[in-house]
């Protein structure tokens, strides 16, 4: 994967996931360490370059820049061409001439990540784009159901929510999917994408019947600008029609986990209850995101230099 | 004084339903003689053999961007584009700035046209003032400054109470009023179709009934004032279908279809390339084929461009804030005539289609071959193969959806007015 791209789940290999999904499970070791560091990408540059701003994911890519000995830069940007004199591929360019050895871009707009990458000699890992992909969100949601089931092929996930205008949704489909998974996906009619089932899953809009048998419940949040806009009529009818709480998980298997990529809209999606304790996966989601993502940018950034090679 | 003779071609003239080969002889701006083997003392000869002459293409829907947006293009550089597309006759939308949506304005495109551009230049006035779908323009004093159609265009006219009275007043000056379709509400912030490939980008989706909604408000509002409606750039099947009724129940509604609806589908827009972003939004497969069968049947009458130049620093941003719009005069004929290469059209019924077919609706010169006739003169070279790149083009902008394809089908040579205003491999010649 070196030199390689990242821009979604869609179009990568089974294989390749599993590359992925297996070098974490090499990195979360070095987490548990004493001394949480070594030196994969000593010498190396990874930029982070967020348009849209992300605590969670950005800090995520830092902490595992630096574990891996790599200087990782900050460049956040909150605007776009619309209200900014320097274009989109100007900013990405005018980093790009600063040789960083992999890109990691957030952008609300789908596609941003894709057009940079067509301008940038570097690597550019999608760290979420409108309502596209986001794969490292997909692949450290792999990771997890994979260490908490022991398997993924033969497993049923529901994936619950603003289908329509979800990145995470999107890439875990693909994900799960392509791992042999069975993915559903359930929310208000308004919330589901046209031609869902183009995207190889079944759609309810019933939370009973979606998490019938089901060995995964992965909530999506609600975002706040949603909020008023026509597709939901109010958080209280969202809440009780498809927030989750442990009287309406029964309808899952009983060994169902819960997920949320977070930030968790308590009382919304989850209950307060569900979101803290088990069997909700919250925190290992976020604890597997840095192995994920050291793993991948070892994969993408960690060649040997020239002189290391004998 | 000057003579020109096309010699040896196929001469495809769809106004006299002629195909076969013959000579053509043009003295001073006119026809004046059709027929096998003429001669012609002092007249320059172009050797047409192997190619097609038809009349000069009529494109009903451009934008020049002049005056305002110099920039993306002019008259000088969109006429040049146009005869560099075989077309000899171009109608420009009212979205410049200012609009034209006053006299003095059509009369300064006119005056600069004259001036500056190879092609034949014809203003389509606004139907409001400023594009505000509010105020009817003064459509006698427009059409007396040379306006020839009037249209808001992208700025959709949603109040059916005035576009009744748009529809109804265009009657006083015998205009035809051009629609660009879509419910503004219903489209929303769609940016491509609405189906399984915005559903796989994650871009939002614009449906077509926003689209047909739209174009059947506007039949009834046609079938209740007895206007003459012509629906802009139709892009799905089901607009096919309500023009074909429209027609079939004898209402004066005509409708022109872009080479890129005829060509492209959503699925074109998988790179987020903006190149192919634009309003309506490229549609499906069963679209592209309906729209191909209907333009083949005549139930979409014409093609038109929908030539809409934006510069590069405009278009290279988020695919949401591009503006719609790809360049369309200089690649039209190497697109659209694969549905010749396909079968699916007659040479004779594709000519008709670009020419005859849009010089009537807007009541122009041209289209028309016939001893007499203005010397407005397509050649073509059907089987050419050719390489289109947008910076070696003559328009000002590089937003085509062609950059970097081949197409099969070339301009040979284009005349204005009978004189050689174009020529490939000589570029555009204007003394």
């Amino acid at each position: 994967m070196i030199g390689q791209d990242l821009l979604g789940i869609e179009g990568v290999e089974r294989d390749r996931i599993e590359l992925i999904l297996e070098t974490a499970e090499h990195m979360q070791e070095i987490g548990n360490r004493d001394v949480k560091k070594v030196p994969a990408l000593r010498g190396r540059t990874v930029v982070n370059l967020f348009f849209e701003p992300s605590t969670r994911t950005q800090t995520s890519f830092e902490i595992a820049g630096k574990r891996l000995a790599a200087d990782v830069v900050n460049f956040s940007s909150s605007s776009s061409s619309l209200t900014k004199a320097e274009s989109l591929l100007d900013t990405a360019k005018t980093l790009d001439a600063m040789d960083p050895d992999v890109v990691v871009v957030r952008h609300k707009v789908a596609g941003v990540p894709q057009r940079i990458a067509d301008v940038l000699d570097a690597p550019v890992i999608n760290a979420g784009d409108g309502a596209h992909e986001h794969p490292t969100q997909a692949l450290l949601d792999m990771l997890t159901v994979f260490q908490a089931k022991g398997r993924i092929e033969g497993l049923s996930v529901a994936i619950i929510g603003d289908i329509a205008h979800s990145r995470v949704a999107r890439s875990n489909i693909y994900g799960f999917t392509k791992l042999g998974a069975e993915v559903r996906v359930a929310g208000p009619p308004t919330m589901l994408p046209p031609h869902v089932d183009s995207l190889g899953v079944k759609a309810y809009t019933s939370l009973r019947e979606v998490l019938d048998g089901v060995d995964v419940v992965m909530a999506l949040r609600i975002q706040n600008e949603r909020l008023g806009g026509g597709i939901f009529p109010s958080v209280r009818e969202y809440s009780s029609t498809f927030g989750l709480d442990r009287a309406k998980l029964r309808f899952a298997r009983p060994d169902a986990i819960v997920m949320h990529p977070g930030p968790v809209n308590r009382g919304v999606e989850l209950s307060h209850d569900l979101a803290d304790h088990r069997p909700s996966v919250i925190l290992d989601q976020v604890r597997n995101g840095v192995a994920l993502r050291m793993a991948l940018l070892y994969l993408i950034a960690g060649r040997a230099f020239p002189q290391d090679r004998e | 004084m000057s003579k020109v003779l096309i010699r040896g071609g196929r001469l495809l003239d769809p106004s006299i339903d002629h195909d076969a080969v013959a000579d053509l002889l043009i003295e001073d701006g006119r026809v004046v003689e059709v027929g096998p083997d003429l001669h012609a003392d002092n007249a320059e000869v172009v050797e047409a053999g192997g190619k097609w002459v038809a009349p000069g293409f009529v494109d009903l829907h451009v934008h020049l961007r002049e005056p305002g947006q110099e920039y993306k293009e002019d008259l000088a550089s969109g006429g040049r584009a146009a005869v560099a597309g075989g077309f000899t006759s171009i109608c420009c939308m009212a979205n410049t700035e200012p609009v034209n949506d006053d006299p003095a304005v059509t009369k300064y495109i006119l005056d600069r046209a004259a001036k500056d551009s190879p092609a034949r230049i014809f203003p389509i006035a606004a139907a409001t003032r400023r594009l505000a779908g509010e105020v009817m323009t003064e459509m006698s004093a427009l059409k007396d400054a040379g306006a020839v159609a009037f249209s808001d265009d992208g700025n959709t006219i949603m109040d059916a109470w005035v576009m009744r009275n748009v529809l109804e007043y265009s009657k006083l000056v015998d205009a035809v009023v051009v629609i660009h379709a879509e419910d503004c509400g219903l489209r929303a912030d769609g940016v491509v179709n609405e189906g399984q490939v915005s559903t796989r980008l994650g871009l939002p989706g614009n449906p077509v009934e926003a689209e047909e909604i739209h174009i059947a408000r506007d039949i009834r509002l046609a079938q209740l004032t007895g206007a003459h409606l012509h629906v802009g750039h139709v892009s799905s099947g089901g607009s096919v279908e309500l023009i074909r009724q429209a027609k079939d129940s004898g209402l004066s509604v005509t409708a022109e279809v872009t080479p890129h609806h005829l060509a492209l589908t959503d699925e074109a827009t998988e790179g987020f390339d903006t190149s192919t972003k634009m309003a309506p939004p490229l549609r499906t497969h069963s679209d592209v084929e309906e729209l191909r069968r209907a333009l083949a049947e005549g139930i979409i009458d014409c093609v038109a461009t929908d030539h809409a130049p934006h510069a590069t620093h405009e278009k290279d941003v988020e695919f949401t804030a591009a503006p719609c719009g790809v360049l369309g005069l200089e690649t039209a004929f190497g697109v659209v005539n694969d549905l010749v290469r396909s079968g699916e059209i007659s040479p004779l019924e594709l000519m008709r289609r670009m020419s005859t077919a849009p010089a009537q609706i807007f009541n122009l010169e041209g289209g028309s071959l016939t001893t007499g006739s203005i010397a407005d003169v397509v050649i073509l070279d059907p089987d050419q193969s050719w390489s289109y790149d947008p910076a070696e083009g003559f328009s000002k902008s590089r937003n085509s959806p062609w950059a970097g394809a081949e197409l099969t089908g070339q301009v040979f040579a284009t005349l204005v007015d009978g004189r050689l205003v174009y020529q490939a491999g000589r570029g555009v010649l204007i003394q």
